[in-house]
């Protein structure tokens, strides 16, 4: 197993009290394996995401632990996961194409990032220079600075900066965003090569953009408020979702070939509960159709199928498929912008 | 009698004082009637943007007319311009932005209430209101005095276009309107500017997602470097694509249930990934002539 | 000081952002959050603290001084029960010299940061908002002066105008330091026209001054309100630099005046400690106590800039 998370509880310090985007999570990431994790805003796929390598001020380790490569790798403590950064665990930082310094050239950004981690930037030079041509673009964009690179150009010489040094553990957080269509298509094509010729063992594609992930993972792992919801392979997710807010999300997207006066998509009514004060229950019950009784009590993360995981009372208990008329939180709740929190 | 009509619009830009003029628009030309969605589809740097703020008269175009029920828009000014804003009006991409921070989110209301409506009393404006938050499905309990970092993204889209549906609105123009928010409530908003539409407002959807224009829209566009490439009706364009640089951002767009094309070749080895059409910004500044290869469907002459 | 972006939150791509707030609580509104955060800073606490000892000796001082400024009495005598600062050459009660002196350069000071707020800002906003042509008039404006050595125009001036007041002095203070003030502001203006709510306030069939005012100039409220803090202490610290020359106000005394005289009179090699000491340390007091405050007030405003 290249990387496995147990039972990881991430919590943030914020002024109007304390909130918990990570709770209980665990899942494993195979070598070679590319995972995508996939939420809303506010689901806390970010914050799991940074915590592997960084935990930013405010936020605090509340639990669980992190194994990469079987070495427990020491999250909570800043100075010893540097060694780490980098060469075992590498991030992709969100806008990441937006943070590469303006006055400085490509080539001398690389040298100081290498030399940061103890690295002399001649070893790696030359690898640098075949990973560039790798990916369809000229060696001189060494010597540019980043404002004379596209926002495709950007990203893919982020992407090689972060994985220079072959680590175990990539996670790509929004990397494809904010990119054109036919640059997406670049990016997610290069994560793909760079796993396959072993540049990086695991990624964690971490986005909102469902579609991406079934062009390029493996596996995805659906996060809701905070919590796993569901994890299959991609294909199992986009073909045969089990836990009703996948199924109700990816009813909600629109593809090519879909037109609103052949078939009407509807979103999810309702909002995600904040995380500072959460229900105790399911958390989606509120705005599950299938919601009972039982939902009040938080549902396990538990297998349900080889390879298909869910936290959902309907999937592990075999609740049938039609949606009670009345229920607690049955059914959306006055409007598609109901009030409920 | 189109609701809009634009003609040759072009617009240049300087990139600094005495620095070299770029073309963001070259020659752009459609029309669009009452009750009809036209989506703009563009990547970025296809000028798509720029010519929804020319529409709404927020710069001014280089050259080309626009027309709005007949009447050139680039000579109004003062009350026409106020008379404009009342059958045109825009709605963002970045809803927060939208709103002035530091005052609550009805404010877009109220600034709307001393140019347009200065004789209403206190009740028929809170009817007004009322109705307006009603047409776009919005409980106002939820939003009326609320500060914009307390509503959500859709929340805040909706309001905006409340707003202006308080105005007797003909044309909308929606930039890029969803992409910043979630996916379950995007399509709430795409069915919403449907229902708009079927009650005779005229949009202009501007947008880089296809699928979302796939879905929306009654006519396409699709802009390149600031030139239409292929435009007609939704269903020809998006099923018969023409033009090289449609094909190629149909093939790019990533599905659900269908892997991109060309698949890979197997065994772990992959073609490098093609470098995308990165090419440099167009110089010429005029665009190549679309001739029509079906009914309602015109493509360009291909010079990339 | 750093570029500070006004009061609103940097947009996130992502909507909603770490967490959702909930329907019903809301979190403290803008101003209550900064209130909350001033009085927890100790910077600011500590800088204004410090400033209002001095106020409080410029307003009451003279009312508790037992002498009069004008009075007459043994000269050079070291503090003693009888003169608590002792006095000067001419015999002068330098507590009451030193108070009403805390009082003019406080009115200088303000004076002069009102001139320049005033000036820097009106040029600023019009600058930024309108752009084009009239941006680059001004811009050439604001270099002009900028170039005029102030000190020269001063001893200029002070040749031909016998004559000088509080508000000559303040006023010119005012008029020669506003130049940073405008670019300042001119630059936020630039940065801040082009947020979409600019574009809906058009939209609206707003216009130019109405946007600036309304919507522009309060999400660089706090920003402006550095401004002036900033520009009360510096031109106070201008007003004592001029006074010491002996370029400032002829009537009156003020801090810098006294220091002036002080070493005039060779207080300094006769061992006078108490002519220019106290002058010296107040002045320098008022102004660092504000300028503390304002790196703290600059942590309130700024979340980046607070600790953790």
């Amino acid at each position: 197993m290249s990387v496995k998370v147990e039972n990881l509880s991430i919590a943030y310090r914020m002024r109007s009290g304390d909130c918990c985007p990570v709770e209980g999570v665990s899942f494993t990431v195979a070598d070679g394996e590319i995972m995508g994790l996939a939420g809303e805003s506010g689901c806390g796929k970010s914050t799991l995401g940074n915590s592997l390598i960084f935990m930013e001020g405010r936020m605090q380790h509340l639990g669980g632990r992190v194994v990469v490569d079987g070495q427990v790798l020491p999250i909570e403590d800043f100075r010893a996961m540097r060694p780490y950064r980098m060469a075992k665990v590498s991030l992709v930082p969100q806008y990441a194409m937006n943070a590469l310094s303006p006055t400085r050239r490509i080539s001398k950004l690389t040298a100081d990032l290498l030399r940061s981690h103890g690295v002399r930037e001649g070893d790696v030079l030359e690898e640098m220079k075949r990973r560039i041509r790798l990916v369809g673009l000229d060696e001189d964009v060494l010597s540019k600075y980043s404002f004379e690179l596209s926002g495709g150009m950007r990203q893919r010489v982020t992407i090689i900066l972060s994985t220079l040094l072959n680590p175990s553990l990539l996670i790509a957080d929004e990397v494809t965003s904010a990119l054109d269509v036919s640059t997406q298509r670049a990016v997610g094509e290069m994560l793909m090569e760079f796993r396959d010729r072993g540049f990086v063992k695991s990624v964690i594609a971490i986005t909102h953009d469902l579609s991406i992930l079934a062009q390029i993972a493996d596996s995805i792992l659906i996060m809701y408020a905070g919590r796993l919801a569901e994890k299959a392979s991609a294909a199992d997710i986009v073909n045969a979702p089990l836990h009703p807010y996948t199924q109700m999300l990816l009813a909600s997207l629109p593809e090519v070939g879909v037109r609103y006066d052949t078939t009407t998509l509807t979103g999810i009514p309702g909002r995600p509960p904040s995380l500072v004060n959460p229900p105790r229950g399911c958390r989606f019950a509120d705005r599950c159709p299938f919601a009972r009784a039982k939902c009040a009590e938080a549902p396990p993360f538990v297998q349900v199928r080889p390879g298909r995981h869910v936290a959902c009372w309907k999937v592990s208990q075999g609740w049938p498929e039609e949606a009670p008329k009345a229920g607690p939180g049955g059914g959306p709740g006055g409007g598609p912008e109901g009030g409920r929190a | 009698m189109s609701a809009l009509q634009i003609d040759h619009v072009s617009k240049l830009f300087r990139a600094s004082a005495g620095g070299d003029l770029t073309p963001a628009l070259r020659q752009v030309s459609f029309g669009i009637d009452p009750g009809e969605v036209v989506t703009l589809i563009g990547e970025s740097g296809s000028g798509k943007t720029t010519l929804g703020k020319i529409i709404l008269r927020l710069i001014p175009a280089s050259s080309g007319t626009v027309m709005f029920e007949g009447s050139d828009i680039s000579g109004l000014r003062r009350t026409q311009l106020r008379d404009y804003y009342r059958h045109v009006q825009g709605v963002f991409q970045d809803p927060f932005s939208s709103y002035n921070p530091i005052y609550k989110a009805e404010r877009v209301f109220e600034l709307l209430r001393g140019v347009y409506f200065p004789h209403l009393g206190q009740p028929a404006w809170q009817a007004k209101i009322s109705s307006a938050l009603q047409a776009v499905a919005l409980n106002p309990g939820d939003v009326l005095g609320k500060y914009p970092h307390q509503l959500s993204g859709g929340q805040q889209q909706r309001l905006l276009i409340a707003r202006a549906l308080l105005l007797d609105v003909r044309l909308l123009v929606a930039d890029e309107i969803i992409s910043m928010l979630d996916a379950s409530t995007r399509v709430d908003i795409l069915n919403l500017l449907i229902s708009l539409k079927r009650s005779g407002l005229a949009i202009l959807f501007i947008t880089h997602d296809l699928s979302l224009g796939n879905y929306v829209s009654d006519r396409t566009v699709i802009l390149r470097h600031g030139a239409i490439v292929e435009m007609g009706d939704t269903v020809k364009v998006f099923g018969n694509p023409r033009h090289p640089y449609t094909r190629n951002l149909l093939t790019a767009v990533p599905e659900l249930h269908k892997k991109w094309q060309p698949p890979a070749l197997g065994n772990g080895t992959r073609p490098a990934a093609a470098p995308g059409p990165e090419v440099p910004a167009a110089t010429a500044f005029d665009a190549p002539p679309l001739t029509e290869c079906e009914e309602n469907h015109l493509v360009a002459e291909d010079r990339a | 000081m750093s570029a500070l972006k006004g009061s609103s939150p940097a947009p996130v791509a992502v909507v909603g952002g770490p967490a959702p707030e909930p329907a019903a609580p809301a979190p403290p509104r803008r101003r209550g959050e900064f209130l909350y955060y001033a009085l927890h800073n100790s910077k600011v606490i500590f800088g204004l603290s410090l400033e209002l000892v001095f106020v409080l000796a410029a307003i009451f001082g003279p009312i508790i001084s037992p002498h009069n400024m004008t009075d007459f009495f043994a000269s050079n005598q070291p503090p003693s029960g009888q003169h608590w600062l002792g006095t000067d050459n001419l015999g002068h009660d330098l507590f009451a010299e030193v108070v009403n002196g805390l009082q003019v350069s406080y009115m200088v000071g303000a004076i002069g940061a009102v001139c320049a707020a005033f000036v820097g800002m009106a040029l600023g906003f019009a600058a930024g908002w309108r752009g084009g042509l009239l941006d680059e008039v001004l811009q050439m404006i604001t270099n002009i002066v900028v170039m005029i050595p102030a000190l020269v125009l001063l001893i200029v001036i002070g040749a031909y105008l016998k004559t000088r007041g509080i508000l000559f002095e303040g006023a010119f203070i005012g008029l020669t330091t506003w130049p940073w003030v405008a670019r300042a502001v001119r630059a936020q203006t630039f940065t801040l026209k082009s947020r979409e709510f600019v574009d809906l306030a058009r939209l609206s069939g707003k216009r130019g001054i109405s946007i600036v005012v309304r919507e522009i100039a309060p999400n660089m409220a706090s920003y402006l309100f550095l401004v002036v803090i900033l520009l009360f202490g510096t031109s106070m610290l201008l007003a004592a630099n001029f006074d010491f020359l002996g370029l400032g106000p002829t009537t009156g005394t003020s801090l810098g005046n006294i220091m002036n005289q002080s070493t005039l009179w060779s207080a300094l090699q006769l061992h006078y400690w108490w002519w220019f000491l106290p002058p010296g340390i107040l002045l320098t007091g008022m102004v660092a106590a504000l300028l503390i405050a304002n790196v703290g007030l600059d942590e309130v405003f700024n979340p980046k800039l607070r600790e953790q």
